[in-house]
């Protein structure tokens, strides 16, 4: 059956968020679909992983609502359709002692719940999400051994192991090389197409964003959103960024 | 030479040090990945204050430890949420201010010298049969907590801010780990003594993580050579006369060191 895209997913209306002489969003608006790969890209500090935050419900705006799935996010209980990867290549514990199993299984426990321990079913899924993301052979090692491409897509099983209907990525790219990188957007793309999982994307990488995504967000304070990304970028990017330079520096030489 | 077995009192001694063997690193493996090692040392402080009022008050110093210990560390938690002071400012407040408070306290009431060095530096003598019962059912509580938390204590270890995502109760499972923290501080001082018992929980564990194992086999090797050092330390101090919490966070040492050299090969 395919996938109903003009299904929202989640709602985000009038957010602001900082402090009322100095916001970082100020009156955001904007509608996820079901099925989008939204490419969420803007300046460094201009809010692109507050927004994100908020619509995970780890910060709270100063005005505005969300609603995910439909239901306004401070009354949300049933957090198991979002799934999250968070900036973590470079910020986690390389001696943290958990084998890339283990870490996938962690994205089993919200959805447990408490006192309930794994049982097989649970494991076979956790191993499917392994050989999902091509990193089963690996399930053994522990997770700081491996390189910054193959940590992040470990992430993404755990992601994938809560059998999420929402996948939120923050700057996954950061400390993956090249190569990985070009590997790891082909998976998000078969995430994407072939499992409908809607993705929510932030990234600096203008022009490999741009190639991948199916829409895009502009976060600097205010957010302007399109729909078609190459479109966008082309009439609108220099002017909002104001710095032609930004644009260039990005610029992959292939 | 004489038999240990022969004493009850070193028997009971031996019996609380394997118990607190137990759970020590059980603890200490979840404050040790995240940073929060000073916690165990904080609270040790803190439950001396509580043992000077069990003095005083002529009532069990255990139960006034846990009582003081586990009050304290609540309000630790709060304090560092509420983030009016930097988590490692509530942590010197509290343990500055009960030692403060524990040595006003010795003041008011002269004469249990002997006792409360016991409780400084830990002793196997210092274990009554009803102290042994506390341990031991306390402990019990400790290691069944670990169990029915393990997934959400690992998860918010590893990634709070995920586990938090995933709709894991994050705000109750830090208030049970700091509650479960205070209680094994706690029951260990009798054994290993209010200054020595933050080793117990740390040396082991670190000594495990040298080996870059899984975290249950990390979990394994920490509680392996926490028991090690906690039976090797009673024999020894029984045997050779030394103080127990000294011998068992030297034998902890050794081990690690025996670890740090076997690991650089």
């Amino acid at each position: 059956m395919p996938v109903d895209h003009t299904k929202n997913i989640i709602e985000v209306h009038g957010v602001s968020f900082g402090y009322s002489d100095d916001l970082v969003l100020e009156k955001v608006d904007l509608n996820i679909h079901k099925g989008d790969y939204l490419g969420l890209i803007g300046p460094n500090g201009g809010g692109k992983t507050t927004l994100i935050k908020i619509m995970l419900g780890l910060l709270t705006p100063l005005e505005g609502t969300v609603k995910l799935f439909g239901e306004d996010i401070k009354g949300l209980r049933d957090w198991s359709k979002i799934g999250y990867v968070p900036q973590k290549v470079i910020n986690f514990d390389v001696n943290f002692p958990a084998t890339v199993f283990e870490v996938v299984a962690m994205g089993r426990y919200g959805k447990k719940g408490l006192f309930h321990s794994l049982t097989r079913d649970d494991n076979e899924l956790i191993i499917e999400c392994l050989k999902q993301v091509e990193m089963y052979e690996y399930k053994d090692r522990i997770i700081g051994d491996l390189s910054g491409g193959q940590q992040q897509r470990v992430f993404i099983a755990r992601a994938l192991a809560g059998q999420p209907e929402v996948i939120f990525l923050d700057e996954p790219m950061a400390g993956v090389d090249t190569q990985a990188q070009d590997q790891f957007y082909q998976l998000l793309k078969k995430l994407n197409r072939e499992l409908d999982l809607t993705l929510v994307f932030i990234s600096h990488d203008i022009e490999a964003v741009i190639n991948e995504v199916t829409e895009i967000a502009f976060v600097n304070r205010r957010l302007s959103y399109d729909n078609n990304p190459k479109a966008f970028v082309k009439k609108d990017l220099e002017k909002l960024y104001g710095d032609k330079k930004f644009i260039r520096h990005n610029h992959k030489h292939v | 030479m004489f038999d240990l077995f022969q004493y009850s009192f070193a028997v009971r001694g031996l019996e609380a040090g394997i118990v607190i063997g137990l759970i020590a690193p059980l603890i200490g493996i979840f404050l040790v990945l995240r940073r929060y090692s000073l916690i165990a040392d904080t609270l040790a402080h803190v439950s001396l204050a509580g043992i000077a009022i069990g003095f005083l008050l002529n009532i069990n110093p255990i139960l006034t430890a846990i009582g003081s210990t586990v009050l304290s560390s609540v309000l630790i938690e709060r304090l560092r949420i509420s983030k009016k002071v930097y988590g490692e400012s509530a942590l010197a407040i509290f343990l500055s201010g009960s030692l403060a408070l524990a040595v006003v306290l010795i003041g008011l009431a002269h004469g249990f010298n002997t006792g409360l060095l016991n409780y400084l530096f830990g002793s196997i003598v210092t274990v009554k049969p009803m102290d042994l019962y506390i341990i031991s059912v306390l402990g019990a509580v400790i290691v069944t907590a670990v169990l029915l938390f393990y997934k959400e204590l690992v998860f918010i270890t590893f990634d709070e801010e995920s586990a938090q995502v995933s709709g894991i109760p994050t705000r109750l499972i830090n208030t049970c780990l700091i509650i479960l923290t205070a209680l094994t501080v706690s029951l260990s001082i009798p054994i290993v003594g209010v200054l020595l018992i933050s080793a117990l929980m740390v040396i082991p564990v670190v000594t495990a993580l040298q080996f870059r194992q899984s975290f249950v086999r990390t979990m394994i090797i920490a509680e392996t050579v926490s028991l090690f050092s906690v039976v090797m330390g009673i024999l020894s101090s029984f045997y050779l006369d030394l103080s127990t919490g000294g011998t068992i966070v030297l034998v902890a040492l050794f081990v690690f060191v025996a670890a740090l050299i076997f690991r650089r090969r």
